[in-house]
């Protein structure tokens, strides 16, 4: 049972929230946060840890707090755009970070769950790869660079912890991009643009999860006592292009050559950051299987990708010049002035 | 409703250009019948309604002139306070347009369509209409493999059916061999230097089996790098031939069709045609064992001649990352139009479905077997082929 839970990225959009949530629960004493900047939110009644995970430090807040669950949301999270820090250093938290903690983890006795956020990127995109990924599957082109590359660690270094500590349950959850009318994202970025740039010929197929549906993920991963990996996702897909057009955004397809500089260029004036991880996915697309976790750990997200990406149009007030509703008119409009003898009667 | 409902006048050209008087003595009714319409679509802004309803008969028989047409629907969206910058301007314009075009462009393209089309276009023109809308509003659904049901059936079949019907006046046997429902594995012969085969297996397996089944191909993954055929492969259902993704096809209870010469197939020199070559290494037959569906054969007559490839560019080929580079008595000599398949006439046979639900699932790792079914199958299709080829009058006719 879970009394002592210590958080990780806790100042960010899913950790507070997390945070807040576990406090709520039944059997949940305490709820530890750390992270290396000042919380932004009023995490009430969570008590925060200033302290870096990079630092050996965090052993001593694991230790004399007799912590018991570990969730460890802060690894393999691009910054979005605007967010304090540098590659290098978001590099440093994921990997680094994640070693130290779980050097702390292995020596503190009290530690009985482990629960680590991944993410899907850790599969690529690629078109040599099946159009749907399992858990147990190898990518054929692994991810080069960025944080999908450190996600792929963080995970390499959480199933070696899982063998020296076999006591101890790690369920690690792959989540599919985040959305919701809340939560900043890489993604989240990118549709908040007025005009969205997409590679030339490609139309890739894209999953969301719902961010409430993140959080239940979590907590069930927490107390459910079902280890494992698992691909967290919203049944069903959307196509890039019917997702531009349910938000009535226009699209500019950019030849591919080309897109490493629109992404720069929407780098430095800070509107979106497209990073090669972003690009590649934008190209070739990624649909994870998610029947293990509906099975082992019997959660189903409550919405599917196409109900994600509504809610989150809808609670960010994001419609663009195509709006669908008055796009949709033009065809009713035609209609209506050519066909005269066609009425729902006949 | 009964009242929206009007006489056809007759279609004539000469009626098309009669829009000054006749368009303006329907309006009215037309308008009637847009307020009709538009009640269970649900889907009209506050610009069309109001006008439409208390004053059409005042306003539209003066839509003639742009200038009053204009100002019409360009006053409905600023009386709409939920209209936002972008989408107020795009409401006046698509509005004015609509004003506009609508008296004039209404009753003229009415009295053409009806004498070109006959009296049945407005059903169809209503039905492009509604597909029109979805489509542009992504209002619609694809599967996880990025297989677009209602784009594959209304474009992509449309485009391929004229080739298939027309051009290479395909003659099908043995759909009764595949099943109406469930999973099933297609295997046949591959040549032709261009996929064209595949594609006119799934047309026959769509247009002509009695359940319209859906045919999942599976292509190679130089398919989905390219752009373009790539999105519009997987948009019209196909997938990656990997064992995982046809796996998942069959357990789904698809058809899935496999070509499994792959480029060794397609892409053979003229001088080999309608000699099998090697049947990859068995993974369909792996993964018919696993899902315990049968196999049908199938065997495609025709192909091979519509681009005769007697030589093979290979140094380009290497350069531009291709299996093979074509040379055809027309290409590259011609140009783009060397790219024109010779008219041959095909014939697609499907054979006896070959059952793989007796074996133990455990079979599928044992390459004995697997091999064994392997060459049951090619020979299958190699015996067609022969047989195919002796009633064959002409590669042409």
């Amino acid at each position: 049972m879970s009394k002592v839970v210590l958080v990780t990225g806790v100042t960010r959009d899913l950790g507070s929230r997390f945070a807040r949530m576990i406090l709520r629960t039944p059997g949940v004493e305490r709820v530890i946060g750390v992270d290396a900047v000042e919380p932004r939110y009023e995490l009430d009644g969570v008590e925060f840890v200033h302290a870096d995970i990079r630092n050996p430090m965090i052993a001593k807040v694991v230790a004399s707090a007799s912590v018991d669950t570990v969730v460890h949301l802060s690894p393999a999270e691009t910054p979005p755009a605007g967010y304090p820090g540098t590659s290098t250093a978001t590099k440093e938290t994921n990997v680094i970070g994640t070693m130290q903690l779980l050097a702390a983890c292995q020596k503190a006795p009290s530690v009985r769950n482990l629960v680590v956020r991944s993410t899907t990127a850790v599969y690529g995109a690629s078109p040599r790869d099946p159009a749907i990924f399992e858990e147990d599957m190898e990518p054929r082109v692994p991810p080069a660079s960025g944080w999908a590359k450190d996600a792929v660690e963080v995970e390499g270094y959480v199933r070696g912890f899982a063998r020296r500590r076999p006591d101890v349950p790690v369920t690690v959850l792959r989540f599919a991009p985040i959305l919701g009318p809340t939560i900043a994202s890489p993604m989240a970025d990118y549709f908040g643009l007025s005009l969205l740039p997409t590679v030339l010929g490609y139309d890739p197929r894209l999953q969301f999860l719902h961010e409430d549906d993140a959080l239940d993920a979590l907590r069930v991963a927490m107390t459910a006592g079902q280890p494992g990996t698992y691909n967290i996702a919203g049944s069903g897909i959307l196509l890039l292009s019917q997702a531009a057009r349910r938000l009535g955004r226009p699209v500019v397809p950019v030849p591919s050559p080309a897109v490493g500089l629109v992404g720069q260029g929407l780098r430095r004036f800070g509107v979106a950051n497209l990073s090669a991880e972003q690009v590649r996915l934008l190209t070739h697309g990624r649909v994870v299987d998610t029947t293990r976790a509906r099975e082992r750990l019997e959660f189903v997200p409550r919405r599917t990708t196409a109900e994600t990406f509504e809610d989150f149009a809808r609670g960010r007030g994001l419609r663009g010049l195509l709006d669908p509703e008055r796009v949709g008119q033009v065809p009713d409009r035609v209609a209506s002035l050519l066909l005269t003898r066609r009425s729902s009667d006949g | 409703m009964g009242d929206a409902r009007i006489i056809p006048f007759d279609g004539s050209a000469g009626g098309a250009r009669g829009t000054g008087a006749r368009g303006s003595r329907r309006t009215p009714r037309t308008a009637r019948s847009v307020a009709a319409a538009a009640e269970p679509a649900g889907a009209y802004g506050v610009d069309e309604e109001v006008p439409v309803r208390e004053s059409a008969a005042r306003r539209r028989p003066g839509g003639h002139s742009p200038v009053r047409a204009v100002d019409t629907p360009a006053d409905g969206p600023a009386d709409d306070p939920g209209a936002r910058g972008g989408g107020k301007l795009f409401g006046g314009l698509a509005g004015a347009l609509g004003g506009t075009l609508g008296s004039m462009v209404g009753g003229a393209a009415r009295g053409l369509a009806d004498g070109l089309a006959g009296p049945g276009w407005e059903d169809k023109a209503a039905d492009g209409l509604a597909f029109v809308r979805r489509r542009i509003t992504g209002d619609y659904e694809v599967d996880e493999f990025g297989f677009d049901q209602e784009l594959t059936d209304a474009l992509i079949m449309s485009i391929l059916r004229p080739v298939y019907d027309k051009y290479f006046r395909v003659e099908v046997k043995g759909l009764e061999n595949i099943p109406d429902k469930g999973g099933a594995l297609i295997v046949a012969n591959h040549s032709g230097t261009l996929p064209l085969d595949a594609l006119m297996t799934q047309v026959a397996v769509h247009d002509h089996h009695p359940e319209g089944r859906n045919l999942r191909l599976l292509g190679a993954d130089l398919v989905f790098q390219l752009p373009l055929v790539g999105q519009l492969a997987r948009k019209s259902g196909h997938t990656l031939a990997h064992p995982a993704d046809a796996e998942r096809l069959l357990s789904q209870g698809e058809l899935v069709g496999v070509w499994p010469e792959g480029y060794k197939g397609l892409g053979k020199p003229f001088k080999d045609r309608y000699k099998l070559q090697r049947f990859g290494r068995g993974g369909f037959v792996s993964s018919a064992l696993r899902t315990g569906v049968p196999i049908v054969p199938c065997a495609i007559v025709g192909a091979e001649e519509i681009y005769p490839m007697i030589g093979n560019f290979r140094t380009l080929a290497r350069l531009l990352g291709l299996p093979y580079f074509p040379v055809t008595p027309t290409f590259p000599l011609l140009g783009p139009v060397g790219l024109l398949p010779l008219p041959t006439r095909w014939h697609i046979e499907f054979g006896e479905p070959i059952r793989t639900d007796a074996y133990p699932v455990q079979t599928a790792d044992d390459p004995m077997v697997v091999f064994n079914l392997t060459d049951e199958v090619r020979e299958t299709i190699q015996h067609t082929i022969y047989r195919v080829l002796m009633q064959r009058r002409s590669v042409f006719f």
